[in-house]
């Protein structure tokens, strides 16, 4: 399945992801915040909340909401990306809550908001999977109640070869079968918040795309865990 | 929550001694650092800290028309993003005021003082000029961002290189930089905004002190003292004798700025 | 079970006659942690401290808040929680007419305040009580309210030593707002950096000594600037 034809720009094995980095409290200001980088592309993520939430009567009695907003910043891509809200960072604000909420625990919160914002500084693709990564250690950090993390990466398939964490030049490969892009988010314990893919597949390989987005998505937990972890000094 | 009253009162007491809540002299900047080529997408970037308040700036370039009254020169956009990650203070949408005012008066301070030598960015008169954007994003606020925003701006100036442009097809190959720097003048504009707390002046205030600060007045200017804009702001009205001191102040602290920001150039 | 850092989903131990206390979960045989913060086990309870994260508001609370707004039948203050806090008239330990509300408490007052109770709709407070009301001068700070324990420590053990030390009155309200008044305001700045030393270093064990030696410390600096 995994056939050695393609040879990542990087060289990089298949299943082997960009050196990763993670720190939080990066946003003083923040109740909780994170740095998440797959190579050269970061994100910061910081979390508000839980707030009251307005306006009013977008707030919801019988339990908080959670609202998320990616943006990228103008800079973070080769052609400057105009400051502002667009369709494409609409749609990924929506699937970063999706990827988010099932994990997240304010049934508890009704009428109130969290607030989880994500700005990629850098981007080398995969960005939304570092901004949820970057998200869930944000959420985590500001002390949310939540059943477990959520881990985040890409997969994709070049022609015929399965790769783990895309770069851009991966991405615009067109060659073949040319690139399918597969962004995955997965919880600790395996099930899948989010899930989408551009390209060409079939079922049988996206099985095996399943199998390595699980490996992938414990290395990933491993690098957020010890972000949380060393942030507090037990003496 | 904003700054309480009666700890504003405290503030304006002990200022009128002389004094600041973090020891600090009514005339003293917080630490500066600065870090540039942080975005590297971006034809220029720095990240700046002063103090807690953080702002990360980048400069992007394009080749475009110019505009109609400067056929021979270059364009130059500014913008600021107070991102709402940076302040439970700021929500998402377009910019508002505050983010406009930095975002306007950094655009000022470069402009005016020619900064950017312009005319060098002139690839073929009236027709294809090199466009120079700098987009301004705060990351967190304690208070001003206005200074940190400008110091970025300058820093990430001074360490672009021009992307390469192929004048055949007319596009710019972005990622391919150039060893070029932007045509830049040797003093870079400093932008200083002295804020009024009570009968006291003070440079560089934390949240708190700019939550109870009445009055404002920014000034932007070369090392050898040269103004470029100026922009005096919120509502409090003040002496001509006060700005004159403001004026003596802000050309003390812009002196010691710039000895600090020059750790940093190349 | 010695103390740890735990994350949210971490199985902080396993065995049937552990029960989950607050910030756990138990799953099957495991108590798993879903709150990032320290986990502690006394008498097989298991639970984790929050380390991080916003002010629970519970009955009985002091806090220190902002008067909002004025309505017809009291204050609407901000404690700095997203359920909001309301002071009716009634619990004003004298009687107010409606004309005079905003010489008792006007917008942008700060007071100390009791919750009575926490329901749905809101926080009801009080100020009926001794030490309770209007505060008329001095400095505000704010830390993360899961500090104020520390801060306050066992039977306020520790709070009394930067009392003695310092020769200030200090509130600490639950919700991590500190009211700080002393005779200089050197006196009350050296409160407010003894109590960020403490929140800083709030998981050292022995924490009551290391800040009595901060304070031998800086009181002989204190001494040497005059």
């Amino acid at each position: 399945m995994t056939a050695k034809t393609f040879k990542r720009p990087d060289g990089r094995k298949a299943e082997e992801t960009r050196p990763m980095s993670a720190k939080v409290g990066v946003v003083p200001n923040a109740d909780g915040s994170a740095m998440f980088s797959f190579g050269d592309t970061v994100a910061i993520a910081a979390v508000y909340g839980p707030r009251k939430m307005h306006p009013q009567h977008s707030q919801n009695p019988e339990k908080g909401t959670l609202r998320c907003n990616y943006n990228m910043l103008s800079f973070s891509v080769a052609e400057r990306a105009r400051p502002g809200p667009n369709r494409r960072s609409t749609e990924i604000s929506k699937i970063t809550e999706w990827a988010l909420e099932p994990i997240v625990m304010i049934k508890k919160y009704p009428n109130m908001v969290v607030d989880v914002h994500i700005g990629i500084l850098q981007a080398n693709a995969s960005t939304r999977c570092a901004g949820i990564n970057a998200a869930a250690l944000a959420l985590a950090h500001a002390g949310i109640p939540m059943k477990e993390l959520v881990s985040s990466v890409s997969i994709g398939k070049m022609d015929k070869t399965l790769v783990v964490d895309l770069v851009k030049e991966e991405e615009d490969w067109e060659e073949g079968e040319g690139s399918t892009d597969i962004p995955i988010t997965l919880t600790n314990s395996g099930k899948i918040t989010h899930l989408q893919l551009d390209g060409k597949i079939t079922s049988a390989e996206l099985k095996e795309v399943l199998k390595l987005a699980k490996k992938a998505n414990r290395e990933i937990y491993e690098v957020q865990k010890k972000a949380l972890k060393e942030s507090i000094k037990l003496n | 929550m904003e700054t309480a009253r009666i700890t504003g009162e405290r503030i304006s007491q002990y200022l009128s001694q002389g004094k600041r809540f973090d020891g600090r002299k009514p005339e003293d900047f917080r630490d500066i650092e600065i870090e540039t080529g942080v975005s590297k997408r971006a034809e220029g970037s720095a990240r700046v800290r002063i103090g807690k308040t953080e702002v990360i700036v980048g400069v992007k370039m394009d080749v475009m028309e110019p505009y109609p009254d400067s056929a021979d020169r270059g364009n130059l956009i500014v913008s600021t993003e107070l991102l709402p990650l940076s302040s439970e203070r700021f929500e998402s949408g377009p910019p508002r005021f505050p983010a406009i005012e930095i975002a306007r008066l950094t655009d000022r301070a470069i402009r005016e003082s020619k900064f950017i030598q312009m005319e060098k960015l002139c690839i073929k008169e009236g027709e294809k000029v090199w466009a120079v954007y700098i987009d301004i994003y705060s990351l967190n606020d304690d208070g001003n961002l206005m200074d940190a925003a400008e110091i970025g701006a300058v820093a990430a100036l001074k360490t672009a290189r021009m992307p390469k442009y192929d004048e055949e097809t007319g596009k710019v190959l972005y990622g391919e930089f150039t060893e070029k720097k932007l045509p830049l003048q040797k003093e870079p504009p400093i932008m200083v905004t002295a804020y009024k707390i009570g009968n006291s002046w003070i440079v560089d205030p934390t949240l708190e002190e700019e939550d109870v600060s009445e009055a404002k007045v920014s000034i932007g200017a070369t090392p050898d003292g040269v103004i470029s804009s100026i922009q005096k702001g919120e509502a409090r009205e003040i002496d001509i004798k006060e700005f004159e001191d403001v004026l003596d102040l802000t050309e003390r602290v812009r002196k010691k700025v710039f000895k600090e920001i020059e750790k940093y150039s190349d | 079970m010695e103390r740890k850092v735990v994350i949210p989903g971490e199985v902080i131990v396993s065995g049937e006659d552990y029960l989950p206390g607050e910030g756990t979960e138990k799953r099957g045989q495991e108590i798993v942690a879903i709150r990032y913060g320290l986990a502690e086990e006394s008498s097989s309870l298991v639970k984790v401290i929050a380390l991080s994260g916003i002010y629970q508001p519970r009955r009985g609370n002091v806090v220190i808040g902002k008067v909002e707004n004025i309505t017809f039948n009291g204050w609407v203050v901000d404690i700095n929680s997203p359920t909001g806090a309301f002071l009716p008239l009634a619990e004003v330990p004298r009687f107010v007419s409606k004309d005079e509300m905003s010489e008792v408490l006007d917008i942008g007052d700060m007071l100390v305040a009791k919750i009575l109770g926490v329901n749905g709709r809101g926080i009801d407070l009080t100020i009926k009580m001794r030490g309770l009301g209007k505060i008329e001068e001095g400095m505000i700070i704010k830390v993360n309210s899961n500090k104020v324990p520390r801060i306050i420590g066992k039977e306020g053990s520790m709070i009394n030593i930067v009392k003695n030390e310092t020769g200030c009155n200090i509130t600490v309200g639950q919700n991590g707002l500190i009211w700080i008044k002393g005779e200089r305001i050197e006196d009350e700045l050296f409160v407010k950096r003894a109590i960020m030393f403490i929140t800083e270093k709030s998981f050292t064990s022995g924490l009551t000594e290391e800040v009595q030696k901060w304070f031998d410390k800086h009181k002989k600096g204190e001494k040497e600037k005059e």
